[in-house]
């Protein structure tokens, strides 16, 4: 396991090496000169051009790249152009609210996915079946930053269940019970497109699963239906079930930054927004490329998963 | 052949079922056309695209208002009133004529970055599965350092750099779409290679360009138009979702994400400016994945339907 594990994480620096590359090449589409940006429009020619080279913007693109790469892999972000706040400061903090929400959505995704999936697979063509089929259509197609608003509209604004936005409660005095009862819609915002999917595959790979010679070999012996799930159909449907889940993983992510600037939860989809609105570049390519590595890293960890459940593929 | 890792987590609509009818008939169209007539969730669903494609062209027909036209002694007019069919917002637009501009841009948001894309990556994958070698090696590398980003993240981080407007939306769109067509084109041109027809046409004395155009092209273009008309659906919500944050069109013009946006605001006092643009994104999407399905089964001689 541990080989396979250095060896995939070996393979994927290449890959991280070129996110950094796409990251630095951010800056390089936005319009406008740097300095012009930072100076305003009154500043003179000799200022901008003093600024240009304290930056090292004279420099090659080749030459600032290294140096900003060298300069992100010490973690120095650079300060945000916005308020003037080292980076790192504002996008760690962020990181960790951005991930209490994923978790819980990929939790609830799982949960609510293979649960669906399992009992519509068991209960192929019934009712629950068929309406299950339905809701999981509609809510993969349902736009996520809307989804979260009609959550507002019927749990917040008509019932009061929930609080609209945010992530605490400024009079109460927090605590986790806090936490959560601010995290249950978004969490379900984000998490039922991709539960809708997830919920889809596990229904089919049950339904291939349950089909196979050697399950209707096991039922015929006698086995017991909950060995027989366990042993037979689970285990073989899971390794599929697993890399959609883990190809859901991105999606995921996509929709928590948009959930996040619906309720205003303080993580890093909504300093993605603030910094896209300020045009704090800085920001927005230490918030980029955090997601990004967190990514490439998840993917790893559902591939080392996948290789734990499947001998066949430790050895590719 | 040597084993490449983009192979193993290919998901190709068709990639093996395509190379089986090089050549399809006439009779073989025919058929397949009336297999998809016959998919009533897919013939409905083209028909809704049509007709919502008719009315967003027709705007200026269907609705005597403009999208940018105010009435501002009818604000937060509820759905269903007099001369406003589905309401107004915050500032008395007529919420029906806002609905049909803002599709014209929320469809080309979701069609045109799809058919670019498709384009593009139909081009850079072909390429890659003919010539393999060092195009290949470098093209899927490329491609693979923005498969390390989440789709959304990536189209967000360069529409925001940029300056927001459509044509934004539509490149970032674009560019984040490209390795998706382009890894199922290179998997289908595998698929396609080891043809006899493919030996015999080399053997014939074609050139490269002749065989990829003539005998490699029409195997691998079904799968591509397949999954791109189900792309079109995601692309409409994800398009809608960056023109929500600020990125697409910008005021007094609209398109559907942006109206959910601006919506927002008065939630709690004229819901329907949020939730009727919401449901036609919804409404829109599930539609393209009737058809991309429709179109697939049709294609599929596995799933026969008689």
């Amino acid at each position: 396991m541990g080989a396979f594990l250095g060896k995939r994480l070996l393979g994927v620096l290449p890959v991280i090496l070129g996110v950094s590359i796409v990251i630095f090449l951010l800056v390089q589409l936005a319009p406008g000169d740097t300095a012009t940006v930072l100076l305003g429009p009154q500043a003179t020619e000799a200022a901008k051009a003093q600024l240009r080279h304290a930056l090292g913007l004279d420099q090659p693109l080749l030459v600032q790249y290294f140096r900003w790469l060298g300069r992100t892999l010490t973690g120095d972000f650079g300060t945000s152009i916005a308020t003037q706040i080292p980076v790192i400061d504002l996008v760690l903090p962020r990181f960790l609210n951005t991930l209490i929400l994923t978790a819980a959505s990929l939790l609830l995704a799982i949960v609510l996915g293979y649960g669906v999936g399992f009992l519509a697979a068991l209960k192929a063509n019934s009712l629950f079946d068929r309406v299950a089929t339905s809701v999981t259509l509609m809510a993969g197609s349902a736009p996520p930053f809307w989804l979260g608003l009609v959550l507002v509209l019927v749990f917040s604004i008509n019932l009061g269940w929930f609080p609209v936005s945010g992530m605490e409660d400024f009079a109460g005095d927090g605590g986790r019970f806090d936490l959560l009862h601010h995290l249950v819609l978004p969490a379900i915002t984000t998490a039922l497109g991709p539960a809708a999917i997830i919920a889809r595959i596990v229904r089919s790979c049950i339904l291939d699963a349950l089909g196979k010679a050697h399950v209707r070999v096991a039922r015929s012996k006698g086995l017991r239906w909950s060995a027989l799930m366990q042993r037979h159909v689970i285990l073989n449907a899971l390794p599929p079930i697993i890399t959609i889940t883990g190809l859901q993983l991105g999606y995921l992510l996509g929709g928590a930054l948009l959930t996040e600037v619906v309720f205003a939860w303080p993580g890093l989809g909504s300093l993605l927004y603030d910094s896209i609105t300020a045009r704090d570049l800085p920001v927005l390519q230490a918030a980029t490329l955090l997601i990004a590595l967190a990514f490439v890293l998840a993917n790893i960890a559902v591939d080392a998963i996948n290789a734990m459940l499947d001998p066949r593929l430790r050895e590719a | 052949m040597p084993e490449s890792p983009y192979m193993t987590k290919v998901s190709a609509p068709l990639a093996g079922t395509a190379a089986s009818a090089p050549f399809p008939s006439s009779a073989r169209r025919h058929w397949r056309l009336k297999s998809f007539a016959r998919d009533r969730g897919a013939l409905v669903a083209t028909l809704f695209l049509l007709a919502v494609t008719l009315a967003v062209i027709l705007a200026p027909v269907l609705s005597p208002y403009t999208a940018a036209e105010a009435d501002n002694l009818a604000r937060y007019a509820a759905m269903g009133m007099p001369g406003h069919l589905l309401g107004t917002d915050q500032q008395g637009r007529d919420m029906l004529a806002r609905l049909l501009y803002g599709g014209r841009v929320s469809l080309i948001v979701g069609v045109v970055p799809t058919v670019v894309a498709g384009m593009i990556g139909l081009a850079l994958g072909m390429l890659a599965g003919f010539f393999r070698g060092l195009a290949d090696q470098i093209i899927m590398r490329c491609l693979d350092v923005i498969f390390a980003f989440p789709m959304v993240l990536l189209a967000i981080a360069i529409a925001g750099a940029m300056r927001p407007g459509v044509l934004t939306e539509v490149i970032a769109i674009t560019v984040v779409l490209i390795p998706y067509f382009a890894r199922l084109a290179r998997t289908a041109t595998d698929g396609v290679l080891p043809m006899p027809f493919i030996e015999a046409a080399r053997a014939g004395g074609g050139s490269s360009l002749t065989i990829l155009l003539r005998y490699v092209l029409p195997n691998v273009f079904s799968p591509v138009v397949v999954y791109a008309t189900t792309l079109m659906g995601l692309m409409i919500v994800v398009g809608s979702g960056l023109s929500f944050l600020g990125l697409g069109v910008q005021p007094p013009t609209a398109d559907w994400g942006a109206m959910v946006a601006e919506g927002r605001v008065v939630l709690r006092k004229a819901p329907h400016v949020t939730v009727l643009p919401g449901i036609l994104i919804l409404v829109v999407s599930l539609a393209f994945n009737f058809v991309g399905d429709g179109i697939r089964d049709a294609l599929d001689p596995r799933t026969i339907r008689r």
